[in-house]
């Protein structure tokens, strides 16, 4: 075969490790910079807009408490596709896009608990309640760890991609169950106010920071999910060299 | 500002989690880096890396 270019003509050439650390190495500049510019606009946004008429300046809390339990969610659901990409296709990029996801959907997660309790203390009165929606992300956050932990207990690669994919797979059943919780059951949490099927329920005056503040949070996320899944990539050829080097130095002595 | 305690304990906690993630990612491919470059000082090399170089 003579084809030994690296470009990128259609989707699936991604698959090659190889073309994707090119092709990560071209955008990641790029993607940190437009996450740095989005912070920039969206945190100068989240402090010089008004506050709410009830909620006073808590309501600054959201811009960074929505984002984050939206990427909590969006984590996730690109780990179940990488599972589906690892299960049917035995893609070698699929499992690496799901380990690496892991920790980011936990910190984000974590992000979301804690800015969620920060608001409720002061306008709820409490620092956390075991409603729907709380516990169903909290069961999240306690997944991601229970699958990083689970992926690193496996010494085998494609049996632990394997196995966690199948986990990923079963969990992604709380996903719904997080989304429609406020709507199936009686909750403190609120609805949703900003993906309605009749248009955002909340005033612009919020909604800007907001879908701003959305914006830099997922591009902040997927700058780190390309540098994680390039750093996994790295950690694999390591691996492969050092064990190749140890039969090649079995082989001579 | 009213409430500031928790409007700023919220952001102080996101701000102290993403640098932490950031640096940790970034931390991680510095290190990945500085092993492939040690292999590749040693004489050990993907194989696509030796066809090219015809050894």
């Amino acid at each position: 075969m003579s084809e030994t270019s690296l470009a990128i003509t259609k989707f699936s050439d991604l698959a090659n490790p190889t073309r994707f650390l090119a092709l990560a190495a071209r955008i990641l500049p790029w993607m940190a910079a437009f996450t740095a510019l989005c912070f920039v606009v969206g945190l100068y946004l989240s402090f010089t807009t008004e506050g709410d008429y009830q909620q006073g300046e808590t309501v600054r809390i959201m811009y960074i408490h929505v984002p984050a339990a939206w990427l909590s969610m969006m984590g996730y659901t690109i780990m179940s596709l990488s599972a589906i990409g690892t299960l049917v296709w035995r893609h070698p990029l699929a499992d690496v896009s799901a380990k690496a996801a892991a920790p980011l959907g936990a910190a984000f997660t974590l992000i979301a608990l804690v800015t969620g309790s920060l608001w409720g203390k002061p306008m709820w009165g409490t620092w956390w309640v075991w409603d729907a929606r709380l516990t169903s992300v909290f069961i999240l956050f306690l997944m991601y760890l229970g699958l990083i932990a689970l992926n690193r207990a496996i010494d085998e690669p494609s049996k632990a991609a394997r196995v966690s994919a199948v986990l990923i797979l079963v969990g992604f059943v709380n996903i719904p169950i997080i989304k429609f919780s406020v709507d199936w059951w009686n909750t403190l949490h609120q609805s949703a106010s900003v993906l309605r099927l009749d248009g955002p329920a909340i005033d612009p005056e919020f909604l800007r920071p907001l879908l701003v503040m959305a914006v830099a949070f997922t591009a902040l996320f997927f700058t780190l999910h390309i540098t994680a899944m390039r750093n996994e990539i790295w950690r694999r050829r390591v691996a492969a060299q050092r064990r190749m080097a140890a039969r090649l130095a079995s082989r001579e002595g | 500002m009213t409430h500031a305690f928790y409007v700023y304990g919220s952001y102080g906690f996101a701000a102290l989690v993403t640098v932490a993630v950031t640096l940790w990612t970034w931390a991680d491919g510095r290190a990945r880096r500085k092993e492939l470059a040690a292999l590749e000082a040693s004489g050990i090399r993907r194989r696509s890396a030796r066809a090219k170089d015809g050894e």
